[in-house]
């Protein structure tokens, strides 16, 4: 942890929001014209803060505004924020896709960016050529390519299609060997987006051990930008949390960085309407509570009580429609736990037009203590109407029954199934 | 000091950069990827395809074969009394290699928009791999030429007479690829743009074929008068005349016509490099 291998002062990108058309070219004209005059672009003043939900005001919006930090050699950054909050742009700048509007970014030594896996692979292309292809387009040299060619191949487990075109390879296979290539990629700033988020758990060890390997053994420093909380907890030593492009908090400790996002906003009550959400909108949620035995609002319970989930869904139109409705619930780390959904069940639910009030109640959690999260999603007619995530959360504490001073294993904390021990 | 500093990072990424900013160094090091490129160009194209690498060939024989039977026959226009395959095969392939470069390069920003989000390299590798395939390309039906040339000198030998300028064939290819390219670069950097540029791009360069003589000669035009005057200033007009007369021993060569499309190209040329450099900085943002 000595030298500082990338330095980024005053970053700023600027957008043009709506549509490229009509008004470019004048927009072109006064630009230039305010160019040759020597002031500054006319339109980069009335660029707004980046925050999505918010109607616009003006044309032009700062995807990133003032973005400063620096990297020591052999560090791990992870990059975390909500989306659109300026991460991926933030890896375009440092990745030299597109050029900042401010600001200045230095790197020492050779940058290399993984924003996608297997950029450029052509299917019609055998495996071997596909390497050297997607090699050479990530910036290896032909020769550096050759003295690796069997480690990749080893890496990747296809030694047996070397020659047969990627076109037939299943989808895993093909992004085993575009991992593999770009994991013996040998730059001294390594960019990593969300590729891992492809290819089956096993190789997603696989494939961080492998980025952690690099990042301990060689001393190579890496951005990673992900929203699973777990990996960047696994991988990153340091972290910043963007938001609305700027840089909201950032710290040499990981966890401190993950813990300020999670309590800001997941932990955080807001109102179901303005929450981001996908779906055809047929059928959307307006309200959600989570309420206890008494039917009294709370976000605390014990392991063993009762809960109810309490949703109002609104339909527009006047046929009433049958509809599934999922809640999905996750820790605070990302990792999912469990999914209940009327049609597993069995039941029907039908919504018809205007307010439909919706209970699910669970009768003896079985969590164990901890922060979970909730999802919502509601299908019709096989298609997704709203999908809302991290809608609400709860709190769970350890129950009277269990034993107060047992410390259970981290790793061991999934549920709590009711047993029962006898001894002769 | 801020100069004295910016030395000891490898890379600076600034927001704006200076005009004349060629980045040669980079592109040299990345010549194994210019290579790859070719090579994924000249395999993949005619993966399943009965007659594969053939259609390179089938191409400007049909083109001929129409040619002679359309200019020479029906509308009878004189070859300076070339064998007429010959007169024609010499202009459908040469002109083949230009069109075939400007159209590819003219594309790089709109075709690559994908691959040019996710990855950082010097984005002139793109359009400079496909003039190299081009070339390649030219290369197999420049043998055909060649062979038609030898068939013609056996049966026919009063017709042609080759010269000892054939000699300046990469001159002449050299000047074809940075017409090609140059035009490839400045419009495919409007496009991203002004995506109107695209239509015209398509009729345009059938356009211009007939405004360059590969269907005529250009001493059919009489010296002096408006029609020859613009062909002369079409710079292809005086390449495709100064192959013809190498290669066949008839056309007007000019060394005026030649040096004047010299200057064309490398101003061309040029131009395209640094309408391109600006443009690659913030394409992304948009296509």
């Amino acid at each position: 942890m000595s030298e500082t291998v990338l330095k980024i002062e005053n970053l700023s990108k600027l957008y043009r929001l709506g549509e490229v058309g009509t008004g470019t070219i004048s927009h072109d004209l006064n630009r230039w014209i305010a160019k040759v005059r020597g002031k500054e672009d006319p339109f980069a003043k009335v660029g707004q803060v980046n925050q999505r939900s918010k109607q616009a005001t003006g044309d032009y919006v700062w995807a990133l505004k003032d973005i400063g930090f620096e990297l020591k050699k052999g560090e791990v950054l992870g990059i975390i924020g909500k989306n659109g909050a300026g991460k991926s742009t933030l890896l375009k700048l440092i990745s030299q896709i597109t050029a900042p509007t401010t600001g200045y970014i230095k790197a020492k030594g050779r940058v290399a960016s993984l924003l996608e896996v297997g950029t450029g692979m052509h299917p019609e292309m055998t495996a071997r050529e596909n390497i050297y292809l997607n090699g050479a387009i990530l910036g290896m040299t032909k020769k550096e390519i050759r003295s690796k060619f069997d480690e990749i191949l080893d890496f990747a487990g296809c030694a047996m299609y070397v020659d047969t075109p990627i076109k037939r390879f299943s989808s895993g296979m093909t992004v085993r060997l575009a991992f593999a290539v770009a994991a013996f990629l040998d730059p001294e700033i390594l960019i990593v987006d969300e590729v891992l988020a492809v290819g089956d758990a096993d190789f997603q060890k696989k494939a961080i051990g492998k980025m952690k390997e690099v990042s301990e053994g060689t001393g190579r420093t890496v951005i990673f930008v992900s929203h699973n909380m777990g990996s960047v907890k696994d991988l990153c030593t340091s972290g910043i949390l963007l938001n609305n492009g700027q840089i909201d908090f950032a710290s040499n400790n990981i966890e401190e960085v993950i813990d300020y996002y999670l309590s800001s906003n997941v932990l955080l009550d807001r109102n179901i309407n303005d929450m981001d959400r996908k779906g055809n909108g047929k059928i959307v949620f307006s309200r959600c509570e989570l309420l206890d035995a008494s039917g009294k609002k709370m976000k605390k319970y014990h392991t063993g009580d009762r809960m109810t989930f309490d949703f109002d869904l609104d339909q527009k139109s006047p046929n009433q429609l049958d509809a599934e409705i999922i809640i999905g619930i996750r820790r605070k780390d990302d990792s999912p736990v469990c999914f209940l959904s009327n049609n597993y069940t069995g039941v029907e639910v039908k919504i018809s037009e205007g307010v439909n009030s919706v209970r699910c109640v669970i009768n003896n959690i079985p969590f164990t203590e901890g922060d979970y999260i909730v999802n919502l999603m509601v299908k019709s007619q096989n298609q997704i109407c709203d999908w809302v995530q991290d809608v609400t959360y709860f709190q769970m504490e350890r129950a009277s029954f269990i034993y107060e001073n047992y410390v259970y294993p981290e790793n061991y904390k999934g549920f709590y199934i009711e047993h029962e021990w006898t001894s002769k | 000091m801020e100069n004295t500093n910016d030395n000891q990072w490898d890379l600076v990424v600034k927001p704006t950069t200076s005009w004349f900013n060629l980045k040669l160094s980079e592109l040299i090091r990345y010549k194994d990827l210019l290579f790859m490129f070719v090579r994924r160009d000249v395999v993949t194209i005619y993966k399943q395809t009965v007659l594969g690498p053939l259609w390179i060939l089938i191409q400007p024989i049909f083109t001929t074969v129409m040619y002679v039977f359309v200019f020479g026959n029906v509308a009878n226009l004189p070859t300076e009394g070339i064998p007429k395959p010959l007169f024609y095969l010499s202009g459908v392939i040469l002109w083949g290699y230009f069109s075939e470069a400007f159209s590819k390069t003219s594309s790089t920003f709109s075709e690559n928009a994908a691959i040019f989000g996710k990855v950082y390299f010097p984005r002139l590798i793109m359009p400079l791999s496909k003039i190299f395939s081009a070339l390649i390309k030219f290369g197999i039906q420049f043998a055909l030429f060649v062979g038609l040339l030898v068939y013609y000198l056996v049966t026919e030998p009063e017709t042609i007479n080759p010269g000892v300028s054939m000699a300046f064939l990469p001159v002449l290819l050299f000047l074809m690829a940075g017409l090609g390219l140059g035009f490839g670069l400045i419009f495919s950097s409007l496009t991203t743009k002004y995506r109107d540029l695209k239509f015209l791009i398509q009729f345009g360069v059938q356009l211009l074929m007939y405004a360059t003589p590969i269907i005529y000669p250009l001493s059919m035009m009489q010296e002096g008068s408006t029609t020859r005057f613009v062909l002369e200033l079409n710079p292809i007009s005086h390449i495709i005349e100064a192959f013809k007369y190498a290669f066949v021993g008839n056309g007007s060569l000019s060394a005026g016509g030649l040096v004047y499309s010299g200057i064309f190209t490398l101003v061309i040329l040029l131009m395209g490099v640094v309408v391109f450099n600006r443009t690659e900085r913030t394409f992304m943002d948009t296509v």
